[in-house]
């Protein structure tokens, strides 16, 4: 008896003080749907590690989550692609820029009688969306694939409809190694496709390369592993043709690290190194460096820090590549901008 | 005297309070038309009346264009009702006219069954049926038929007649189900009267449908606006490449899907503006179609009567000629 009542008596004492303790904190942000998964996964964790914090974080796209951002309506931001000069500089107050996984974009294709693996170099691909290169016997194809027996049907070209991360990566990659895909499409989440048709989202792109004989299209990586869809070699800065995989993209980001501007915004594709899969790219979190809810700032600080290093062990079950560890090394100093 | 007086305020009550719901939907009308505006206002300083014209749709250049999102509507839309309009008048003439009873609740439950089910799904069953089973077609088709522009460009699948096909069967319960509810209004005695005349049952069922024909467009009509905005299931099918082309093989584009596309990634001021300016368009469209739908409607039911007094009055008959 005595003792339940001594229980009782504590049990309510730190009913008491749980309040006090630790007040909730709620915190909204929004943007790119291609980290989500991950992103959430991370949320999950960290609210299982300290209750009192809960993220929210709304897929709404990359260009959402800048424009919400911009208005001050979430607390933090999140984009496949970098902020443009102007975005920033219609923005309230100076953005960091923190990437936090990796992404990479595999070409895809279906082609009758081709069962084995495909190269394609940058210019190559850049030839075929800009419908220079037309049917799958042209010699500049069967140059890279000397002895596969490639037939004379015309290339179904296809890509996203939607605005989509996936593009910008793919288009950014494909004005690099071609000044012409520059000059005529040039570099968006969105561009002015010269041929082929749309699929919305990688489903679509997928679905659709999958019924059309003689069709091509890229997707995201993880979504060719999770649905074991075989994709092409991109042949490399080095010269070397290399099949996507989370290590290669790795290394083109740690190839990329010691050339990596303050402000992280850099493009990744056609990375160099000779194991660095050229069709890479960043994600990131974008916060004021000034943030007026200090509080916030505090959590999601000490939040980001967990992401870059306990958090990165996530990404190998969920298709991320992870950040090599020079870039957190870097980004650790960057944190350290965010006033508090 | 007092219950009088109570029943008039009631009724004065009654009448304020429907008409305040009529207004709002007025309001609610003049608030988009307002949004619209305002939101579009960049890209409609940047592009004048140009915007109706231009074919180029570039989100990297920030030039913009609605002429091929405005044709894929519209071509879309219209193929459409070209394949519904037989079939669902057929479908609304057998149930009214000669289904036998039996028969009658079920096919009529059938067909509206087709409206509820979700445009995504329609979407769905397009890619994975319609679209495999069009390329078929397309493949079969032979070398001089394609070299005419209507047929021209290669086997994809997906392209502006694989759209129009979907469009039609979701628009087809719609018309049909309105169509049947307008020739089952129409009285008997009009049927009776042609019987009487000696008139075949294909001419009575003309007569029926002479008597119902404002209904009948109006029927047509409202598959058209279901058609118009449809978004999900024709961006899955039409291919989404902004392109004018008379060809049913050819890859196009719609209003309404270029924003669902393109909306979540706009960033761009000028981008998201010229999105929104593309609904914009698609309101004024809509209003000008249901303007000249009304205007349709009115010259048919003038015509009714005039022709009415017809023997008694040829020289109103003459006059009108």
């Amino acid at each position: 008896m005595k003792v339940s009542r001594f229980g009782f008596l504590a049990a309510l004492g730190v009913l008491a003080a749980l309040p006090a303790a630790s007040q909730t904190v709620q915190i909204d942000g929004a943007g790119a749907t291609f980290p989500y998964p991950i992103y959430s996964k991370w949320f999950a964790e960290y609210n299982k590690m300290h209750p009192e914090i809960q993220i929210n974080y709304q897929s709404i796209g990359s260009g959402g989550g800048i424009r919400q951002l911009t208005a001050e309506t979430v607390f933090f931001g999140a984009s496949d692609g970098p902020m443009t000069d102007e975005q920033l500089k219609n923005a309230p107050g100076p953005v960091l820029h923190l990437p936090t996984v990796l992404g990479a974009v595999v070409p895809i294709y279906n082609v009758p009688g081709v069962s084995g693996d495909l190269r394609f170099s940058g210019a190559l691909l850049a030839d075929i969306y800009l419908g220079k290169v037309a049917k799958w016997n042209d010699p500049a194809i069967a140059k890279l694939n000397p002895g596969v027996s490639l037939p004379a049907t015309d290339i179904a070209v296809v890509h996203r409809s939607d605005g989509s991360g996936t593009t910008y990566i793919f288009v950014d990659y494909l004005s690099k190694v071609s000044p012409d895909f520059k000059g005529k499409v040039g570099v968006s989440t969105s561009v002015n496709w010269p041929t082929g048709v749309g699929g919305k989202g990688n489903e679509g792109v997928a679905g659709l390369v999958k019924q059309t004989p003689g069709s091509i299209g890229y997707v995201e990586l993880i979504y060719a592993i999770q649905n074991k869809i075989a994709y092409g070699a991109v042949q490399n800065k080095d010269g070397k043709f290399l099949k996507a995989s989370l290590e290669g993209v790795t290394a083109a980001a740690a190839g990329a690290a010691k050339a990596m501007p303050g402000d992280f915004r850099v493009s990744i594709t056609d990375a160099a190194g000779s194991d660095a899969y050229p069709i890479s790219s960043f994600t990131w979190l974008l916060f004021y460096e000034n943030p007026k809810d200090k509080a916030k700032a505090k959590v999601m600080v000490d939040f980001t820090k967990w992401a870059l290093n306990d958090g990165q062990k996530y990404c190998a079950d969920l298709g991320y590549a992870p950040l090599p560890k020079q870039v957190v090394g870097l980004e650790a100093d960057a944190i350290k901008r965010i006033k508090l | 005297m007092a219950p009088s007086s109570r029943r008039s305020t009631d009724d004065r009550l009654f009448r304020l309070g429907t008409g305040l719901f009529a207004l709002f939907v007025v309001l609610l009308v003049a608030g988009i038309a307002f949004e619209l505006f305002r939101s579009s206002r960049l890209s409609v300083q940047k592009f004048g009346f140009g915007f109706w014209v231009t074919k180029v749709w570039d989100p990297v250049a920030g030039d913009f264009g609605a002429r091929p999102f405005i044709w894929g509507t519209l071509y879309s839309s219209f193929l459409a009702l070209l394949i519904s309009t037989p079939i669902a008048l057929g479908i609304a003439i057998f149930l009214s006219e000669l289904s036998p009873k039996a028969l009658r609740t079920p096919l009529a439950f059938l067909t509206e069954l087709l409206a509820a089910i979700p445009s995504i799904v329609y979407g769905l069953w397009g890619v994975f049926v319609l679209v495999p089973l069009v390329r078929k077609l397309q493949v079969a088709t032979p070398d001089w038929m394609r070299k005419i522009p209507l047929f021209s460009g290669p086997p994809l699948g997906v392209g502006m007649g694989t759209a129009a096909i979907i469009l039609a069967v979701m628009v087809i319960p719609f018309t049909s189900s309105v169509a049947r509810e307008v020739l089952r209004a129409v009285p008997n005695t009009q049927r009776e009267a042609a019987y009487a005349l000696g008139a075949t049952r294909w001419e009575a069922i003309q007569a029926a449908m002479r008597y119902g024909r404002t209904g009948i467009i109006g029927a047509i009509i409202l598959g058209l606006g279901r058609a118009i905005g449809e978004t999900m299931a024709v961006t899955m099918v039409i291919g989404n490449n902004p392109q004018v082309s008379w060809s049913l093989f050819a890859p196009q584009y719609s209003m309404a899907a270029v924003i669902a596309n393109e909306f979540t990634e706009a960033a761009d001021n000028l981008y998201l503006s010229a999105l929104i300016e593309i609904g914009l368009v698609l309101f004024v469209i809509t209003l000008i179609i249901n303007g000249l739908s009304r205007a349709l409607i009115w010259s048919v039911t003038r015509e009714v009567k005039v022709k009415a007094p017809k023997a008694a009055a040829p020289a109103v008959e003459k006059a009108a000629a």
